[in-house]
């Protein structure tokens, strides 16, 4: 019914229905309220009005009355703030298992790359009802991934990983947004997420794939030289990475952290800040070295080698990712899919 | 203070010549300007307060840098520094004492020794200055910070650009710290002045007092400052 | 209530206006009103500047396309739309103008406790405000007025140092101001003013001199760094160089929250004396009204990081400012309350000043609520940066704030000016700003759902959005006419309007028991306070109906 409604944005994820209950509960509320307070304002101001001779009664207040209307809308708002509270944990806890989709913003695009390797330039292609967790970066400012019709809005951040999830319910073309103002052409930087039955996504990531990503950061793994020092034994000057990936680690200094993404991404740049407890010093910094789809890669790889223990971590959309990749050329630059001939059957910008 | 000349019909009381208008009595004028001087405390307590906040994150985050980068200042200069400005407070404090209590020579020198104390505090925190910028301490380009050793993890060498972080919150931190003592001295050399023309007395001496509030104030921020900036990773 | 007739004065008596004429005898002035007037005219011309970019941002969105100015035109006069109303209109708009005119008036003294500091503090402002009028138009700013790191710091090519600077300066004219509040809040009371008996007005300016006190300072130091940042790469906000981008969040968003305070508290105070007066009522539980006052500027203080819900804060501390956020919402319902409360069985007159605090009930009631959408975290997702939130922050700071500012400035102009205003005229503006503001901002609460981010210049990627925009800008038209009319009456009345009597209202407060226009120093003697604060039973008691004003 209410994607039927003009003024109403389309709902085509399994949080806008979630965050539109809330919406409606609110508007309600709030109706109710503004229609109390409204009701209150306009009978006194017309039946108290102004009459010759009659004088105004003085009431100098009331502790019951300043209870009740303290007590009822705190309450009201702690049960606006626990629903608030519990369908935000929803949005940002990415379930496990998620296809990855990594993002790069940069001043004035999306640069968007599949963990199977397909890249893209502010358009993206899933397919509906399958989870996918976006694992973004920006390259220069802040930005902000907005997909209003996924109810879905998250900064991306220079120097770090920021992470946001949805699953698409219904196919379609919608608005990509940056919401966070980020420059002259902030209002160029927009693109569209096109969710596709899974069938035609199969199809259109058949066509010109560059390889999974997770292929493309092992052979930059072995081309800065990792593998000599992260050896797959426990042999190497560096700690083996077999396996590390969502684990904890134990560091130099007694903390214990989570190998997630920003972890990984901050040894990489920054070695000595976060050392494994055991190892020496000696691993240089890539800061300045390696490109933020680079760093995308590595972690993608880091990754795909923890996968084979636990299933849960690194699944890639396609279940049969391209085995056998073309081998890609690192500093390439990454190229937007040409074609996106796979439209969904009638599906418009709304 | 010409505003005392404007004084209109609406007293007919002959008062005090420092009494400004508006006030009805000496007691609320001395009140008001106390009242006033704390309020301002107040707020530069929140100025440096940003300034604190921002070195305890970076601190917590890049901890054994901000130590390596902190046992590159003088900390022999940074105490003797202490001790002069600590010094200074019981000047003023004598000032203030003087002044209530009409004993002219001893305000006049107390102020001047304050003054004294004060300059030599900037002299020795130029000579700093001068220091870090031989040593390329300095924030910028021509920065510098390679092979300094991180305390308790030997054969490791801090991130230069972590303890640049450090040395520009230094260099931010005790800079405005330095302003507010330059604002000091001006604040002083007007009160010698006035002392030196014979201003204040056991009724009038407000100025002195507020004065001497706010050198306190900019003591106690040094006395902050020195443990933070230079103390925090050196042991026996 | 009908205009009472005015009481003729033969020989204009001498006042704060006629006492001196001349240039220097404003410049250099330390009498409390006239620093006032001297605001009250540079706060308007930055409002209509103001103003004048909102048009043109408005004009621009009429169509989708951006056809009007350049991108970069257009993001800088967004910047410099908000720069200019927050810091030079907003935060001065009320405490600079009413409350410097009105604070010593209102609790018995002879001027604020330092004229001199005062007069500095408009000094300042005015350097401020040179300063951002010639960085504007030297080039201006791109950033927002949030300038937020690291695009302000190492990617904006603007003069964003010159800016931070003026408001810097604009900084300190604001907690000079807020200094000289609490200290002659505390200590120039007249003899009998306790506490309990101040007017509302004083408590709402006492709490927006606490916030302007201990949150400006923060700005400040902000500005500080982003300066010293720009000019020497430190790496303080810099990802690049070990720094932290969210850090400046939080440091801005410490002042610039409360900042809201500082614009809708003295809003509050002025609609709780119109309130009073014209449903000539004491205040409905005048403590719970005051505190409620105190309590919004201290749990103001707390709620900073709802702001940056979605700016990669952790959820644990989202949750907890997201709780905040709803304490601090229960004050603002307190207050809401208890007016409506007070017009219960009273004696209520329809002047102009009246008008416009129901105005302000209407849009405040609106703004706080759609308040409690954007601090449930899981809506805030959807409709942070969009124009929901810009919906909301209007009808908080103008629908409040400027409702608040005009109905005080009508409220008081006859003790400012000496003149009556024309009444008629008045309330057809009160009519024409509120249908233009609900036709500018209700639609942008639509949008705002609907997925429009804010600072876009150009949505013709989404045309299903220009019905709204054309609505929102067509309010706007009728909005600035309604801004004018009132700067043109006003003036029209200082020489034509009917000569005002001491209290036209028949108003309780200190304020109504000197001449209008009060002398140099207020009160010819020192009052001596007997009676509770909104005496309005005493006033409009059968007896003293008729009997003038002692002088």
């Amino acid at each position: 019914m209410l994607n039927n409604f003009p003024l109403w944005p389309e709902q085509a994820s399994t949080m806008a229905g979630h965050v539109d209950a809330l919406y409606i509960f609110l508007l309600i509320v709030t109706g109710m309220m503004t229609l109390l307070i409204f009701t209150c304002l306009i009978f006194f101001a017309a039946r108290f009005r102004h009459r010759p001779g009659v004088r105004a009664e003085q009431i100098e207040g009331s502790i019951p009355l300043e209870i009740t209307w303290s007590v009822i809308p705190f309450i009201v708002f702690m049960v606006i703030f626990v629903w608030g509270a519990a369908v935000y944990f929803k949005e940002r806890t990415p379930p496990s298992g998620a296809a990855e989709v990594y993002v790069v913003a940069k001043q004035w695009m999306w640069k968007l790359e599949h963990a199977e390797g397909q890249r893209e330039i502010n358009e993206l292609h899933v397919p509906v009802g399958r989870d996918v967790k976006m694992i973004m970066t920006s390259q220069d400012v802040i930005h902000s991934f907005f997909v209003p019709a996924f109810r879905m809005k998250q900064d991306v951040l220079p120097g770090r990983y920021t992470v946001a999830w949805f699953r698409a319910t219904k196919p379609g073309v919608y608005h990509l947004f940056c919401a966070e103002y980020c420059g002259t052409q902030h209002s160029g930087m927009v693109g569209s997420v096109v969710v596709m039955q899974p069938a035609q996504y199969e199809a259109w990531m058949n066509g010109g794939s560059t390889g999974p990503l997770s292929a493309t950061g092992e052979k930059l793994f072995a081309e800065l030289g990792c593998s000599t020092c992260h050896r797959a034994d426990a042999q190497g000057r560096g700690p083996n990475l077999q396996g590390v990936f969502g684990k904890p680690v134990q560091l130099e200094d007694g903390r214990t952290v989570t190998a997630d993404e920003n972890y990984v991404r901050e040894c990489i740049l920054d070695p000595g800040g976060k050392r494994v407890k055991g190892f020496q010093p000696i691993m240089p910094t890539f800061q300045g070295l390696v490109s933020e789809e680079q760093l995308n890669a590595l972690v993608a790889y880091i990754k795909s080698i923890s996968a084979d223990n636990s299933g849960a971590v690194g699944k890639t959309i396609k279940a049969t990712a391209g085995t056998a990749a073309p081998s890609v050329q690192i500093q390439s630059s990454t190229q937007p899919k040409a074609q996106t001939n796979a439209q969904p059957n009638g599906s418009q910008v709304q | 203070m010409p505003d005392s000349t404007l004084v209109g019909l609406h007293h007919e009381e002959q008062h005090h010549p420092e009494l400004l208008h508006h006030f009805a009595e000496p007691q609320q004028q001395r009140d008001a300007a106390s009242l006033g001087m704390w309020v301002f405390l107040a707020t530069e307590v929140m100025f440096f307060g940003g300034l604190f906040c921002a070195y305890l994150i970076y601190r917590r985050w890049y901890f054994g840098d901000f130590g390596a980068a902190s046992k590159t200042l003088n900390a022999t200069l940074g105490a003797t520094n202490t001790a002069v400005l600590i010094c200074s407070s019981l000047t003023v404090v004598l000032a203030v004492w003087a002044a209530k209590t009409a004993r002219r020579t001893l305000l006049l020198v107390s102020l001047g020794i304050t003054l004294l104390l004060g300059l030599a505090f900037l002299g020795i925190k130029g000579v700093e200055y001068k220091d870090k910028f031989v040593e390329h301490h300095v924030p910028g380009a021509s920065f510098s910070f390679d092979k300094v050793p991180l305390p308790g993890h030997p054969g490791q060498y801090a991130n230069p650009r972590h303890a640049q972080i450090f040395f520009s919150l230094y260099f931010i931190m005790t800079g405005l710290h330095a302003l507010h003592m330059i604002i000091g001295l001006g604040l002083f050399l007007w009160l010698l002045i006035m002392a030196w023309k014979g201003r204040f007395t056991p009724e009038y001496n407000t100025p002195v007092e507020i004065g001497g509030l706010y050198w306190h104030f900019v003591d106690i921020i040094w006395i902050y400052l020195f443990p933070l900036l230079y103390l925090i990773d050196r042991h026996p | 209530m009908s205009m009472p007739t005015t009481i003729p004065q033969p020989v204009e008596r001498e006042n704060y206006l006629n006492k001196e004429y001349g240039v220097w005898s404003w410049l250099l002035t330390t009498d409390h009103k006239r620093i006032a007037l001297l605001y009250l005219v540079s706060i308007t011309f930055f409002f209509f500047v103001g103003g004048f970019f909102a048009l043109l941002m408005r004009l621009e969105l009429l169509t989708p396309a951006g056809d009007l100015v350049q991108a970069d035109t257009y993001n800088k006069l967004f910047t410099m739309h908000g720069m200019i109303m927050v810091f030079f209109f907003l935060i001065p708009s009320i405490p600079a103008v009413l409350g410097n005119f009105l604070v010593p008036l209102m609790v018995g003294a002879r001027d604020l406790a330092f004229p001199r500091i005062n007069l500095l503090s408009w000094y300042l402002y005015i350097i401020g405000g040179v300063m951002m009028m010639h960085c504007m138009l030297t080039g201006g700013v791109d950033t927002g007025w949030t300038f937020y790191a690291p695009f302000s710091t190492n990617f904006t090519n603007t003069k964003i140092v010159e800016a931070g600077l003026a408001i810097f300066v604009a900084g300190f004219s604001s907690i000079l101001t807020g200094l000289n509040f609490v200290v002659t809040i505390h200590r120039m009371r007249a003899p009998g003013m306790t506490w309990s008996r101040l007017p509302l007005f004083i408590w709402a300016h006492y709490a927006t001199s606490i916030i302007q006190l201990l949150g400006t300072p923060v700005i400040a130091v902000t500005i500080v760094l982003v300066a010293a940042e720009r000019a020497l790469h430190l790496g303080i906000f810099d990802p690049k160089l070990g720094g932290d981008p969210v850090l400046f969040q939080h440091l801005f968003w410490f002042y610039s929250h409360p900042a809201v305070y500082i614009m809708i508290l003295p809003a509050m105070g002025v609609v709780t004396e119109i309130i009073a007066c014209f449903s000539r009522k004491r205040i409905f539980g005048y403590s719970f009204v005051a505190f409620s006052s105190i309590a919004i500027a201290v749990f103001g203080f707390l709620v900073w990081a709802h702001h940056m819900f979605v700016a990669g804060i952790s959820i644990y501390s989202a949750l907890v400012f997201s709780f905040l956020s709803y304490a601090v919402a229960v004050p603002s319902a307190i207050k809401v309350f208890n007016w409506t409360a007070t017009l219960y069985k009273g004696s209520i007159h329809y002047d102009a000043p009246m008008l416009y605090a129901f105005g302000f009930l209407g849009l405040f009631t609106m703004g706080g609520l759609t308040g409690l959408f954007l601090a449930a975290l899981g809506i805030n997702v959807h409709v942070t940066d969009t124009y929901f939130i810009v919906a909301h922050f209007h009808y908080i700071m103008v629908g409040g704030a400027v409702m608040g500012y005009l109905g005080g400035m009508h409220f008081w102009w006859p003790k400012i000016s000496g003149r009556l205003y024309p009444e008629g005229w008045a309330r057809l503006a009160a009519l024409i700003v509120f249908i233009g503001f609900n036709l500018t901002f209700f639609p942008q609460f639509l949008l705002g759902y609907m997925g429009m981010p804010r600072r876009y210049y150009d949505y013709s990627h989404m045309p299903e959005f220009q019905v709204l925009n054309v609505l929102s800008t067509a309010g706007a038209t009728v909005l600035g006419v309604g801004y004018l009319l009132p700067m043109v009456y006003f003036l029209w009345s200082m020489r034509y309007g009917k000569p005002a009597s001491d209290n036209p209202w028949n108003a309780a407060g200190l304020e109504w028991k000197t001449a209008s226009p009060p002398p140099t120093f207020n009160f010819d003697e020192e009052p001596v306070v007997t009676w509770e604060a909104y005496n309005y039973e005493e006033l409009d008691a059968p007896h003293k109906r008729e009997v003038p004003v002692a002088r």
